[in-house]
């Protein structure tokens, strides 16, 4: 897990706070503000933009097209953001979203990226060896299923839209959104039904 | 195992020997208050256009290896962040320590 900051952090923090704040740069309002707003931001948006996907197929069209836009007729604003690529994963491919160089993520419909998104061995592991890594995550992909591992960069985003499971016929976004975590998102799990499948 | 080329920059660690057989931890934690507010401070003074995040990556991707690997994710944004806003005389040298 990560470590906490160490003292002389937090006090490069105070000192550089305070010089911004003697210059009339920014003030702790502000940041407080902005803190906020980047808090409100979470996966729900990503899976209800995949939830849309798998009912509506125009949105689909406009979710593997333009990300941004999906975003944006979701709600999202995407104003200054890179553009935000969607990977359609089929019975035959699989995706993975890493960002090698650092932690590049698409944080408007996503929120924060999680710790081990941040990784080393994240970030070194899944280009080199992406069967192990979800392998050892619990998603054991067939030979069969290529996977394809994609760099997110700071001048452009990904995320996954995962194929929609069996015994999902009928349900509304809502609920299809419910079993669309994070993990699926960026290509570490596949979405579930939850509980054992009613008999047919 | 070691690298059979010397890797480019540190920053550059896709595919890295070193991490191979270091597991990915479920590390879901949200970013602490710290890291909260180093990031949104990058935020406003990207706003104010003060920094771009190719700048902040500049500063993140120059910090030597072993501070690199030593350092929280969120303190290297603010060894990047303080150096660039000493760097363009938005503060003094003293903000450094």
């Amino acid at each position: 897990m990560a470590a906490p900051p160490r003292p002389e952090s937090l006090a490069l923090l105070d000192r550089l706070m305070a010089a911004l704040e003697a210059k009339g740069v920014v003030t702790e309002a502000e940041i407080a503000e902005r803190q906020a707003n980047t808090d409100k931001a979470s996966p729900e948006t990503g899976a209800r933009m995949v939830a849309r996907a798998w009912t509506d197929p125009a949105y689909r069209a406009l979710l593997l097209s333009d990300g941004k836009a999906a975003a944006e007729q979701m709600g999202v604003s995407m104003a200054g953001a890179p553009p935000l690529g969607v990977l359609e994963n089929t019975p035959a491919r699989h995706h993975l979203v890493v960002c090698t160089l650092c932690s590049c993520y698409p944080r408007a419909v996503l929120g924060y990226p999680p710790g081990w998104y941040k990784s080393f061995a994240y970030r070194s592991r899944a280009v080199r060896e992406p069967r192990v890594v979800l392998a050892e995550w619990g998603l054991n992909l067939p030979d069969s299923v290529e996977v394809r591992v994609v760099d997110s960069t700071a001048d452009y985003r990904w995320m996954v839209l995962p194929m929609r499971p069996a015994g999902t016929e009928g349900w509304d976004e809502a609920r299809l959104a419910s079993i669309i975590t994070r993990d699926a998102l960026v290509g570490v799990a596949v979405p579930k039904v939850a509980g054992p499948r009613p008999a047919a | 195992m070691p690298d059979e080329t010397p890797i480019p920059a540190i920053h550059d660690i896709g595919g890295l020997a070193r991490f191979h057989c270091t597991p990915v931890e479920h590390d879901e934690a949200p970013p602490d208050a710290f890291g909260k507010k180093v990031d949104a401070l990058r935020q406003v003074l990207a706003q104010k256009s003060l920094m771009t995040v190719d700048e902040l990556r500049r500063g993140i991707e120059s910090i030597p290896e072993g501070d690199y690997f030593a350092l929280g994710y969120y303190e290297r944004w603010l060894r990047s962040i303080a150096g660039l806003m000493v760097e363009k005389g938005i503060v003094g040298k003293d903000v450094l320590g």
